[in-house]
């Protein structure tokens, strides 16, 4: 299958391993991939802290690039709730009969990436080997908005050499919420606190999920606090190869 | 016209009024003690309820019919309660609302009112009212009556003093009601309350209440409560004053079917509620022999006329959403500045105040969504948040604000691949002044709220798209290569 990236803003420019392995996990499952140079972000920032006309033109830049995509993976599920819950709405803003049309036409061809494993491509395991004691965090847009239930888990489970933890309090939101951790930046580190109190209890190594923003929040706190947990994206993991580890 | 929604007009803004609630050891304790056993309690009562999403989308569907047709419905409910012997009374206003009850309570020639718990009575601030005409309001629902002999403000919808624990309540009573002794076992404090509420009961002869639902089709109201103590309020005194918010009514009683499921199981984690009262008009002989209720506007009719957030008028005030809520659950309700606390008094407050007030409101959400998923009226509170975030930025636009430039500039490099790639170059470059041993542990203005407990990883020196074009490149000149 022909696979076009939308890697996301932020993972391009903070996150670039993510991307690299994201290629990797789809290369090595026999698949093309394309990268857009055109793609820049989705305007969630904007659209959710109410810049609502700034986001119209980042909309249409979006369907534009990948209206031609066979299938376009996010590897970022506020990204994808973003485009899935908030496009269909903006082009009809926008009242413009054809951008609604793409947008239509566009939706049913956007996955984020657990979610094109899983539910597109019938895969549970990915063949990787992570030796490693990791807990999940679900963030809150792969629950409450792409109903992701435990699709990721279902790929980790199959993780060769993982000793997986459950999370208490799974369903909680970390506190980052975009421009929330700035704006109301003291509430956001109680729940923070919440948080990384629930992943140290697990004593994993690792804490992973399918969104770098929530990761870069949770592991902006381990690593002030000197806790010597990381925090990787799912994709790192199922990139993971024995043959790798060999080396 | 003047909107009041209780004393949120002077409320500091949610970042500020929630710094000491975070710092209160005690408060904090109690929230989260409470939140848990509710949150809990409903997810059992909601889990062995089979057709759940089907209420949810009952209720949610009537709410709209309802909304839609709200000038038909208003007015049956008005000629039936005035047919079954009620008097009903339109108020645009809470000054309004205020004037015609007081004025009612002067005419009967009451110094003592007794009150069932009404969050719309708060909202309108009546008992300031009451009290600067020499009336006394007795509230004489457990968690309000501890709030009003406290003089403290109710931090939740459902269970107002929720933030007060036993210890606390017994101090409470002691102080107010003059005990000397005093346990602080439950029955202890029930026992303290029913003393001093029976004589209230027995004496004063105007109750006041609040409703939960107004019945279109026979001009009825319903008051549902837990203790009884409003069932005295109805029943026992000769003047019943109710006030009610215009979105309160529905169709009809086979109505109630739906919300009398869906309400407890979200309140208060039950199968069913203990009291449902339920009264048309007057009867000879039975109960209040003078019924007077007031249908307050008090901003709803501008909410209703907004397609985008009319769904804030779908609430039932079940407080599930509070409960649930992260935010909440870390501050309590005072950081709201409103009665109407948590993600509800997220949008409902700013919305009855016309944004003037309460701006930060829309903001204190990390947007998770757990409200939405929780509340028995299916109203997308990330959705109406983010809307009206969008009419606080429209109206700020006007003054120079530096958020709103940074945010301008972001969507103009967003728009350009080549100027989001310079964006990235020189991002890599400025950011070395704020690394140190290879993090960034201090951000200057409203990005030092980041960095006071979170450290940040720099920007790294490549880029994903940067990798993409390289490995294209030696991809293509391997291939030429092997020509």
């Amino acid at each position: 299958m022909r696979i076009s990236l939308f890697i996301t803003c932020y993972n391009d420019t903070l996150f670039p391993e993510t991307g690299k392995y994201v290629v990797r996990l789809l290369e090595r499952l026999g698949h093309e991939i394309d990268f857009p140079l055109e793609q820049t972000c989705c305007g969630q920032m904007h659209y959710n802290t109410g810049y609502q006309t700034e986001a119209m033109p980042l909309m249409r830049r979006f369907v534009e690039i990948f209206e031609d995509a066979e299938v376009v993976c996010i590897p970022s599920s506020s990204c994808v709730a973003m485009i899935r819950d908030h496009y269909p709405k903006m082009a009809e803003a926008a009242g413009d009969p054809a951008l609604v049309q793409k947008v239509n036409a566009l939706l049913p061809r956007v996955y984020e990436l657990s979610e094109l494993l899983v539910n597109k491509l019938g895969l549970e395991d990915v063949g990787a080997y992570y030796p490693h004691r990791v807990t999940y965090h679900a963030s809150c847009h792969s629950l409450r908005s792409l109903h992701l239930g435990d699709v990721p888990l279902q790929l980790l489970r199959n993780v060769h050499g993982i000793d997986l933890v459950e999370l208490q309090n799974v369903d909680q939101c970390c506190g980052f919420g975009g421009t929330f951790a700035v704006k109301n930046g003291d509430v956001s580190a109680a729940m923070l606190s919440d948080k990384l109190r629930c992943v140290e209890n697990t004593r994993a190594e690792v804490c992973t999920a399918v969104d770098n923003s929530c990761l870069m929040h949770i592991f902006g706190g381990l690593h002030r606090q000197r806790t010597g947990v990381k925090t990787v994206h799912i994709a790192e993991i199922l990139a993971s190869t024995e043959d790798e580890a060999a080396q | 016209m003047s909107i009041r929604v209780g004393e949120a007009a002077e409320a500091p803004s949610f970042q500020k009024a929630a710094l000491p609630l975070l710092d209160d050891t005690q408060l904090r304790k109690n929230v989260r003690h409470a939140t848990d056993v509710i949150t809990n309690k409903r997810a059992i009562v909601v889990g062995e309820q089979h057709d759940w999403q089907q209420l949810r989308s009952a209720a949610s569907a009537i709410k709209e019919h309802t909304l839609r047709h709200l000038d038909h419905y208003l007015l049956q409910f008005e000629a039936a309660c005035t047919a079954a012997g009620g008097h009903v009374h339109w108020a645009s206003d809470a000054d309004e609302a205020n004037r015609t009850i007081v004025d009612l309570v002067k005419q009967y020639g009451g110094k003592e009112v007794i009150k069932v718990k009404t969050m719309t009575s708060d909202e309108i601030g009546l008992n300031k009212a009451f009290e600067a005409n020499g009336i006394h309001p007795h509230e004489t629902d457990l968690a309000d009556m501890i709030i009003q002999l406290g003089h403290d403000k109710p931090s939740h919808i459902v269970v107002p003093a929720l933030h007060k624990n036993r210890q606390q309540v017994r101090e409470i009573f002691m102080q107010a009601m003059g005990l000397s002794e005093l346990g602080d076992k439950p029955e202890d404090l029930t026992n303290a309350a029913r003393h001093y509420l029976r004589e209230k009961f027995l004496k004063v002869g105007i109750g006041f209440s609040g409703a939960n639902y107004l019945l279109a089709d026979t001009g009825g109201v319903c008051v549902v409560e837990s203790e009884g103590n409003g069932r005295m309020c109805l029943t026992l005194p000769d003047v019943l004053i109710t006030v009610a918010g215009i979105e309160k009514v529905i169709p009809g009683f086979r109505d109630l079917e739906i919300f009398l499921q869906l309400l407890p199981r979200s309140a208060t984690g039950e199968r069913m509620n203990p009291y449902n009262s339920l009264w048309t008009g007057v009867h000879e002989g039975d109960g209040p022999q003078h019924f007077h209720i007031v249908l307050l506007d008090n901003g709803r009719t501008r909410i209703l006329a907004d397609p985008e957030s009319r769904q804030t008028l779908h609430c039932i005030r079940c407080g599930a959403c509070l409960n649930t809520c992260p935010v909440y659950r870390q501050t309590g309700g005072h950081a709201y500045g409103s009665i109407y606390a948590g993600p509800i008094g997220a949008i409902l407050t700013p919305q009855l105040f016309d944004m003037q007030h309460s701006q930060s409101l829309p903001y204190a959400s990390s947007l998770c969504g757990a409200c939405y998923e929780v509340c028995p009226v299916k109203i997308n509170i990330p959705e109406v948040l983010i809307h009206l975030r969008g009419r606080v930025v429209r109206e700020q636009q006007s003054g120079a604000n530096i958020e709103a430039i940074g945010m301008k500039a972001m969507a103009n490099i967003f728009s350009s691949r080549r100027r989001f790639e310079a964006a990235q170059r020189l991002g890599r470059i400025g950011q070395w002044p704020f690394v140190s041993k290879g993090w960034v542990k201090h951000l200057p203005g409203m990005l030092g709220n980041w960095t006071s407990v979170r450290d940040l990883q720099p920007m790294p020196q490549q880029s994903f798209r940067s990798w993409w074009r390289d490995r294209k490149k030696s991809a293509v000149a391997k291939e030429k290569a092997d020509a």
